[in-house]
């Protein structure tokens, strides 16, 4: 079998990473074709063996909130190093501090799972393909996605968390990310319901929780660097 | 507790009558969205029903059990007390500037939302949901917030950024039931979504920077001791950008009994 995919802080390029990281996509297939073949998962060497698997237990949620905070990080640095055309001071200022609180939430993930663990997810690449740097409402738009996937991901993996002091941490970060998503939503759309709009609130007044696998598949598009979670069925 | 009572609840439509008699506002479209929910509740107390099965053995799953139905009270009370300052201030005629009444019936929708998905699921766990309290928001004459429409802003904040702490102070005592752990955590994000708005409508950022609620009353400090913390497990959150951006990048809990402590005050 091909060894299709690389860790691409090695170096994915732009030509190859989208179709790498649609590939992740047949590894499940590609591993219930060998159970079918009678082959034993553990007598096989992966061709996959340099991606990265986020891994089991908390573990594998820290590495999957470290991915999506390196997204939102990698994001908003690009964002605060080409601001659009005619951004106003308050918008200036918004997505400063937001640069700043993701940045944070990257690095203290670095820090934790570094600190517990040598089985952290490396340096991400990232890729925004339709994504205009230069234009208001196409940043705009994509900090509103960023931020309300954000809260969704973390809304939905809590229940996979065990250890109590992880999930504190996880709540302590996500009514941060709901609180940019207000912000942007009303600066997209002021005097508005939009901050905690109809379109992510439910008639309970719940906000939207999203499992890891669709979260990834709404992230995807922006992941150059391939990783599964076998935990969780991805890849 | 039985799954048999739930049904019959939800054929009863009394039930919905009455649990929904407050929420004027609310469509017969979202009441029929919300019946589907509850509907849908006992799917997602399975594992606490298995949970209480088991629990008749071990002390800690009947103290966890316990711990789960406190939590769920005291959201409640605070939903309750939000519920009622936004519709007694959306009733107050002259109060709430017409540029801003939508958001505030957003906020309000959600909060009468929310009493009624606790109250629900209280049920559904076979326990009484506590009845609501007598509130005074004036403390005793220390506020006019439905005559004074910057105070009514300021209250508003102080609950918004009290329930996303209330909330997150409880994120262990519900975490024995993942049904509830979740809808929680959605209830939290909701709660800080309104936070923000409120703060920006009063010329804040919508996080918080140190403990500084933003020209908010001494009475209000509560709400915002601790939140200046930039220790998030061994990493220093101001090592990067300074200790504001640090304290913001997280936010704190509020304990139990600190968040009892801040309703009680409006409570008569």
């Amino acid at each position: 079998m091909e060894k299709t995919v690389h860790v691409s802080n090695k170096g994915a390029t732009l030509d190859t990473s989208r179709r790498n990281f649609l590939k992740l996509g047949g590894v499940g297939l590609m591993v219930a074709g060998l159970t079918i073949a009678g082959c034993r998962e553990d007598d096989y060497q992966f061709p996959m063996d340099d991606v990265f698997d986020l891994g089991k237990g908390d573990l594998g949620i820290l590495n999957y909130a470290y991915a999506l905070e390196q997204l939102e990080a990698d994001f908003y640095t690009k964002v605060v190093n080409n601001f659009y055309r005619g951004i106003n001071d308050e918008e200036r200022q918004l997505f400063t501090d937001i640069y700043h609180h993701e940045v944070i939430h990257r690095d203290f993930f670095k820090a934790a799972i570094s600190g517990a663990t040598s089985s952290i997810l490396p340096k991400l690449e990232f890729k925004y393909d339709g994504v205009d740097f230069n234009s208001r409402d196409s940043i705009l738009a994509t900090s509103k996605a960023l931020e309300d996937t954000g809260v969704a991901a973390y809304n939905g993996a809590g229940k996979y968390i065990s250890n109590l002091d992880y999930l504190v941490i996880a709540g302590k970060i996500v009514s941060v990310e709901a609180r940019h998503a207000s912000a942007i939503r009303n600066i997209i759309n002021p005097g508005s319901g939009d901050f905690s709009g109809d379109d992510v609130i439910d008639v309970n007044g719940l906000d939207l929780a999203k499992d890891p696998k669709d979260i990834v598949k709404i992230a995807g598009g922006f992941i150059k660097t391939p990783f599964t979670w076998k935990e969780q069925g991805i890849g | 507790m039985n799954l048999l009572n739930i049904l019959d609840k939800l054929s009863d439509d009394q039930f919905f009558t009455k649990m929904t008699s407050r929420s004027e506002g609310l469509s017969d479209i979202a009441n029929f969205g919300r019946k589907a929910a509850i509907a849908s509740i006992p799917l997602g107390l399975g594992s606490f029903m298995a949970t209480s099965a088991k629990a008749e053995t071990t002390k800690d799953s009947v103290s966890a059990a316990s711990d789960l139905i406190g939590a769920l009270q005291l959201a409640l009370t605070l939903e309750y007390l939000e519920d009622e300052y936004y519709r007694t201030g959306l009733a107050k005629s002259g109060l709430i500037p017409a540029g801003d009444k939508v958001v505030f019936q957003q906020i309000s929708k959600h909060e009468t939302a929310h009493v009624a998905f606790l109250k629900a699921t209280l049920s559904s766990l076979g326990t009484s949901p506590g009845s609501k309290p007598t509130f005074d928001f004036t403390v005793g004459g220390t506020f006019q917030p439905f005559d004074d429409y910057q105070q009514f802003m300021i209250l508003a904040q102080a609950f918004e950024d009290t329930g996303v702490r209330a909330y997150k102070g409880q994120a262990g005592n519900v975490a024995s039931n993942k049904g509830v752990l979740q809808a929680a955590l959605q209830i939290h994000s909701v709660e800080a979504r309104h936070a923000s708005q409120v703060r920006r409508m009063r010329a804040n950022k919508g996080w918080i920077e140190l403990k500084d609620g933003g020209r908010m009353p001494a009475e209000t400090d509560a709400v915002y001791a601790g939140e200046e913390n930039i220790m998030q497990a061994g990493f220093n959150t101001s090592s990067l950008f300074g200790a504001p951006a640090g304290s913001a990048s997280f936010d704190e809990i509020l304990s139990g009994d600190d968040a009892s402590a801040i309703a009680r005050l409006f409570i008569v």
